[in-house]
């Protein structure tokens, strides 16, 4: 009797809660560490980073007036879902990466599990924040004159997001985004598995179409055009060379997007609040005092 | 003006109080030096186009010597020091400022065109206050939420607009100063003697050499300040043209920005407003400082119902307002900053006609010399109406209406600026309900255009990023 020949998946885009192929039907090869066939991904065009900006500005509005702890259940609801399909995306991680040990003395499968596991911590660790940012980054200012003055954070808007090449990389760059309010795009050239896996977690995790949207493509082709889109309010270049990274930077002036640029990020270390702050506004309300 | 219910004898301020030189030059390293250049420009007042005094364009040499002393001063003095004594010296300068309060307030008036009314008893006290409340935060930034330990960034390049000059050169100083940093600031061409006035007040406070270098000139110092290699921070206040040349001046360094920019606020009056107030608070919005204000409500939002009702409320109000010498204690209105504001104004109100608004102004005299605008306000706007879109920076109102208040935030938000915004009406629950909509980063309930130190100040979209003010304020001035 001969092996069982495996079913395998289509990986596609993530708009506005739907799975659509590039309207551009394009595609590129993704391979092992080895230069092995894994898969074909979507290559997305300048039209769909369009529609996934406005798939993102549509969602806007709903996911910004959502309670706090709302958002905050469903980014836990998210870590809940990873955890469920932990050995999948430890499969595609590990699918992708060399099969020799590291200087840590790890292998492939540990590497994998480890990565996975920290993913789904870290969005833990963000969900809790969805409440309590306000508390920290809010005030109520103690002003001269008859008026109760406070300063309160709210999402910038729509962001786009350069992703970097993992699984834990991504959920630190999209959690941060989406806790606060934010709504966004996120382009992934080099990870693109684990992100359209992790777009099927979001799908099933009571997640509103539209507030994360993925598309796996060239970053170079697809930033300069997120960067200069009108109606994107932020971006996050973290997943940009420096050259790329100075090109959108220059564009995103154009309607003066909130921009965090590049830096050296590790993904291990304790994150902090720089990732949410970087896209979020503060908006001082005087509230007037009388009888 | 007609039916004058008072004559006013005129109250003017003595001019005597400042002392003018003829001719300055650079503050850098704690001394005057001339400009390396020859380029030179002069200080006119708006109110008589009197020359005031000549002033240096700053130079690329003449900049990189202001930074290099601000270097020097960042890293032999300034980051050096404990907290606790940079906090004395802002003190010690809030305390000159008070000290020296009437002679600045006359001097702003001259440089600037604005009422002595407002440089007295607004942009003053506002200054001073905006010292004293930084000072105290110089020594308890490890308390303010930025880590332990928050260091400074390094060098700040400030460059600041004409309309506010003390004022915004206080909002940059302060809070850099306090963070630990030093700064290298420029004042607009056209109001630079306060800023070189306060050069002189810190030599007073005996602040260290470098610590706070004046470099006057136009855009071309400007630029040469923030595209300086040798700077780590740079932070400006003026259009969102020239904000966004800047944000693409300094893409791919390291350089820190920050950038507060234009509006175009909705001031939003609904049916149960307190109306008299709320008219008071319509002309404070657009009127103070002659409609020079970034965050001026310049459009107003009324509900259909009290339209009418509002209308010949304000025009009756506005009726009243004196405008004249910008040195007599009666005046409301004062003079344009520039020829060339005046003609932008001009322009667009011409073309606030053109499109079909239906234009009216107060009887009012206008002098024979110097820059006026009378008080204008326009009717029959429509949302597409270039007057309703673009930022007039002068004394010119738009009036729009709504019927409910999703269609008073769908407009109010229809524009790519985000700075301010104002809601007028007696029920709180609705206060709270518009400024959770409105997109904009000071929402003013039953007020407008007021400031405080402890009050963050600064935009959404276009209108910028970073806020000034508060301790939010020390964000931009911190590695964080």
């Amino acid at each position: 009797m001969s092996e069982r020949l495996a079913v395998r998946k289509t990986y596609k885009l993530f708009i506005g809660g739907a799975f659509p192929r590039s309207e551009s039907g394009r595609s590129y090869v993704v391979t092992s560490a080895k230069g092995d066939f894994i898969a074909n991904a979507a290559r997305a065009s300048r039209k769909d980073a369009r529609d996934a900006v406005v798939a993102a500005r549509k969602a806007f509005g709903r996911w910004s007036g959502a309670t706090p702890y709302n958002r905050g259940q469903i980014l836990y609801r998210i870590a809940e879902m990873l955890e469920g399909r932990r050995s999948e995306f430890a499969d595609e991680f590990e699918g992708t990466v060399r099969r020799t040990r590291g200087k840590d003395g790890k292998d492939a499968a540990k590497r994998a599990s480890d990565e996975v596991d920290a993913a789904i911590d870290r969005l833990v660790w963000y969900a809790g924040w969805s409440d309590k940012i306000a508390a920290v980054h809010g005030s109520a200012n103690p002003i001269a004159g008859p008026y109760f003055n406070f300063s309160q954070p709210e999402p910038a808007g729509v962001v786009a997001v350069l992703g970097p090449t993992s699984l834990l990389g991504l959920i630190s760059t999209v959690a941060p985004v989406v806790v606060t309010g934010n709504t966004c795009v996120v382009v992934c050239e080099r990870a693109p598995l684990a992100a359209i896996t992790l777009a099927e977690v979001l799908a099933v995790s009571d997640l509103p179409g539209g507030v994360v949207n993925i598309l796996t493509g060239h970053l170079a082709e697809l930033a300069p055009w997120l960067a200069s889109h009108m109606d994107v309010n932020g971006i996050d270049l973290t997943g940009a060379d420096e050259r790329l990274a100075a090109e959108c930077e220059v564009a995103a002036a154009g309607n003066l997007k909130r921009v965090l640029r590049p830096g050296q990020d590790d993904w291990s270390a304790d994150p902090g609040v720089g990732r949410m702050t970087a896209f979020l506004e503060t908006k001082t309300v005087w509230h007037p005092i009388g009888v | 003006m007609t039916d004058a219910l008072f004559e006013y004898a005129p109250a003017p301020e003595s001019r005597d109080l400042v002392d003018i030189r003829s001719s300055y030059g650079l503050f850098i390293g704690g001394e005057w030096v001339d400009s390396l250049g020859d380029e030179r420009g002069k200080s006119i007042n708006p109110a008589t186009e009197e020359v005031l005094a000549e002033i240096a364009y700053a130079g690329q040499p003449d900049v990189d010597r202001a930074v290099d002393a601000a270097r020097k001063a960042y890293d032999s003095v300034w980051s050096r020091m404990p907290g606790s004594e940079r906090a004395k010296y802002l003190f010690r300068i809030a305390r000159v400022i008070q000290e020296r309060a009437r002679e600045l307030a006359v001097l702003e008036s001259i440089d600037n065109g604005k009422p002595i009314r407002e440089s007295r008893d607004i942009d003053l006290p506002l200054v001073a206050a905006h010292f004293f409340y930084y000072a105290g935060w110089a020594d308890k930034l490890g308390y303010a939420g930025f880590g332990p330990e928050p260091r400074p960034l390094g060098v700040a390049a400030q460059v600041i607009p004409w309309n506010f000059p003390l004022l915004m050169l206080a909002w940059k100083i302060a809070p850099a100063l306090a963070c630990g940093n030093t700064v290298v600031l420029k004042p607009a061409e056209t109001t630079p003697l306060t800023a070189l006035l306060f050069a002189e007040i810190c030599r007073q406070a005996d602040l260290p050499p470098g610590v706070v270098n004046i470099v006057t000139g136009a855009g071309g110092t400007g630029q040469a300040l923030v595209t300086h290699p040798g700077v780590d921070k740079v932070a400006f206040t003026g259009s969102t043209e020239v904000g966004r040349l800047i944000a693409r001046g300094v893409a791919g360094t390291r350089k820190r920005l920050t950038l507060e920019l234009g509006g175009k606020a909705a001031n939003i009056v609904f049916e149960d407003a307190p109306i008299d107030q709320a008219v008071e608070g319509i002309v404070n919005g657009i009127f103070f400082n002659q409609g020079h204000v970034c965050c001026a409500g310049s459009r107003l939002l009324v509900q259909e119902s009290v339209e009418a009702e509002l209308l010949a409320a304000l025009k009756r109000r506005l009726g009243t307002l004196r405008l004249g010498d910008p040195l007599d204690k009666n005046t409301d209105i004062g003079a344009i900053n520039s020829s060339a504001q005046l003609e932008k104004i001009r322009s667009l109100s011409a073309e606030g006609e053109a499109e079909g608004a239906a234009r009216w102004s107060p009887p009012c005299v206008l002098p024979d010399r110097g820059f006026w605008f009378p008080p204008t306000l326009f009717t029959g706007v429509s949302q597409s109406h270039r007057i309703a879109r673009e930022e007039i920076f002068g004394p010119v109102l738009s009036v729009l209406t709504f019927r409910t208040p999703a269609e008073a935030v769908e407009k109010a938000n229809n524009t790519p600026y985000g700075l301010s915004a104002g809601v007028w009406t007696e029920k709180g629950s609705r206060i709270l309900w518009m400024a959770a909509r409105l997109r904009a980063g000071v929402v003013w309930a039953n007020t407008f255009n007021r400031f405080d130190p402890a009050s963050p100040f600064g935009g959404y979209k276009e209108s910028g990023y970073g806020r000034e003010g508060g301790r939010h304020g020390l964000e931009a001035y911190l590695e964080v």
